[in-house]
């Protein structure tokens, strides 16, 4: 089978401009993806079909944002799977690579969201009303029941807010580039027990681009995209992302995330013991520790161990979220999986200075959300 | 509130049984949710259960009738459902696997000032 190169790379970085629509983010880091990958002005259209992911830009955003570059023509298509629209984005256009029907495909994500707590199509008007549609409390309850399951406590979730604010820190792409403390973190207010504003992030704006191309037209020592996978719940779990009203013993049910490492770990030929430096899912801290498990990173309850060895955190035996994470960058919902790869590329390619692991090789990226979706890429160099 | 999730006297839930694997859902849908059997009949949910979460609701979400905080959690009834609920505060003293009921409770007045109605659970 055909293998993919990541080709070039792009960003806008990710917070809040009030001066600047979605299309120009996403003009932004577009135009970014394709300078890193050599396609200049006269190269035209310079890729053969373009996969946009975003779930509140509206009809036709990528569409939008290729007209503003007068690069159009080929087929372009916008793809909403929730907090995985990216990832969702990039499977369809590797697997379209690797089934030898393009050369070069653009994938790009980007969002602007609303402010505060999101509101969401996907609530019925009677559960909304009823004050059922409450996000953060649906995470809230996650994190509840991890802490009861696994032997985690608030100082563990907090534990998660500073390593990855100290990793955002080094950061230029991120809203929040300074680091916290424990006391910080725990003096915030609290939002929904057990968690308190700064263990959530913030939903914000941004966009990131990547080209993918077959990796026999990429010269050099390209990082290869191993594997690009997106997969949907199963039935039952009543605190899953699909956010049912009601669900059974969900203790025998593989959650979406799982379901799809496993796919990736396979299509990739590697182990999870084989990742060297990972960015995962951190709408709140407690996802990031339920999603560490759920990829097969840590045994079941082995996560508080693990942060406090510090394993996890940069200079660490396996770095989690480098970029600093959500809890950093803020979440643009489209955008916040490229930006994960945007992130890991600058890793093997070892140009991501301050924030540099040292010697990864292989690097996994992990978005999760509404939908229920979930996508894990695995790239390695 | 949309008819048909619940009756406020007695106070019940109305979900569904699927006849081909045994499980209850809520609310009632045409397709077993967790088989896809066509196989669901009527069940009237028991109107009590235990704790299984908990928490809080301190800002209130796009769209909620009412005022913040209430609570919110998740109480699982004996015919092995979990279902998510709000909870009547205050919760200082609950514990997993407390004994909770069912009630039916005004929690505000929708754009025409008709009192709206929903299910929550209180110790």
């Amino acid at each position: 089978m055909t293998a993919v190169a990541i080709a070039g790379i792009g960003i806008h970085p990710f917070g809040r401009f009030p001066d600047r629509t979605v299309t120009n983010m996403g003009v932004a880091a577009v135009r970014a993806a394709l300078a890193d990958a050599g396609i200049d002005a006269t190269d035209r259209p310079g890729f053969q079909a373009a996969f946009c992911g975003t779930a509140y830009s509206g009809v036709a955003a990528g569409h939008k944002v290729l007209g503003a570059l007068a690069r159009t023509g080929m087929p372009i298509v916008d793809i909403e799977a929730g907090c995985a629209s990216g990832g969702a984005a990039l499977q369809l256009a590797a697997g379209a690579i690797r089934a030898g029907q393009y050369d070069t495909v653009l994938v790009f994500g980007m969002e602007k969201m609303p402010k505060g707590i999101i509101r969401s199509s996907f609530f019925e008007p009677w559960r909304e009303e009823a004050g059922l549609a409450a996000t953060p409390a649906y995470f809230a309850l996650r994190a509840q029941r991890l802490m009861r399951e696994r032997g985690i406590t608030k100082d563990d979730l907090a534990r998660v807010v500073v390593k990855n604010r100290a990793h955002g820190a080094h950061n230029p792409d991120a809203m929040y580039r300074s680091e916290t403390t424990a006391d910080t973190v725990l003096g915030s207010r609290v939002v929904c027990e057990p968690l308190h504003l700064h263990m959530l992030c913030s939903p914000n704006e941004g966009a990131a681009a990547v080209v993918l191309r077959r990796s026999d037209l990429v010269a050099g020592d390209a990082v290869r995209l191993d594997a690009a996978v997106l997969r949907s719940h199963l039935p039952g779990s009543v605190l899953g992302e699909a956010t049912p009203l009601a669900g059974i013993d969900d203790t025998d049910i593989t959650p979406p995330s799982t379901l799809a490492a496993e796919a990736a770990y396979a299509e990739a030929g590697i182990g999870p013991d084989d990742v060297g430096v990972a960015e995962v899912q951190d709408t709140d801290a407690a996802r990031e520790l339920l999603g560490w498990e759920e990829l097969g990173l840590c045994p079941p309850g082995e996560q508080a161990a693990i942060l406090a060895s510090g394993d996890a955190a940069l200079g660490g035996r396996r770095p989690v979220n480098p970029s600093g994470g959500l809890l950093s960058k803020g979440e643009p919902l489209g955008a916040s999986a490229l930006g994960q790869v945007v992130e890991l590329t600058r890793q093997l390619r070892g140009t991501a200075g301050a924030r540099q692991v040292e010697g990864a090789r292989v690097a996994l990226a992990h978005t999760v959300g509404r939908g229920a979706n979930a996508s894990v890429t695995i790239l390695s160099r | 509130m949309t008819d048909g999730l619940f009756t406020d006297d007695p106070p019940r839930l109305l979900g569904g049984r699927c006849d081909t694997c045994g499980h209850h859902h809520f609310p009632r849908l045409d397709d077993c949710p967790y088989c896809g059997a066509a196989t669901v009949v009527d069940a009237v949910l028991s109107d009590h259960g235990t704790l299984w979460g908990w928490t809080t609701v301190t800002a209130l979400p796009p769209g909620a009738l009412g005022t913040v905080p209430y609570g919110f959690g998740v109480v699982e009834l004996p015919e092995g459902l979990r279902v998510i609920t709000r909870l009547a505060l205050p919760d200082d003293s609950w514990t997993f696997g407390q004994r909770m009921r069912l009630r039916i409770a005004e929690i505000g007045a929708d754009e025409d000032g008709v009192a709206v109605a929903t299910w929550e659970f209180a110790p």
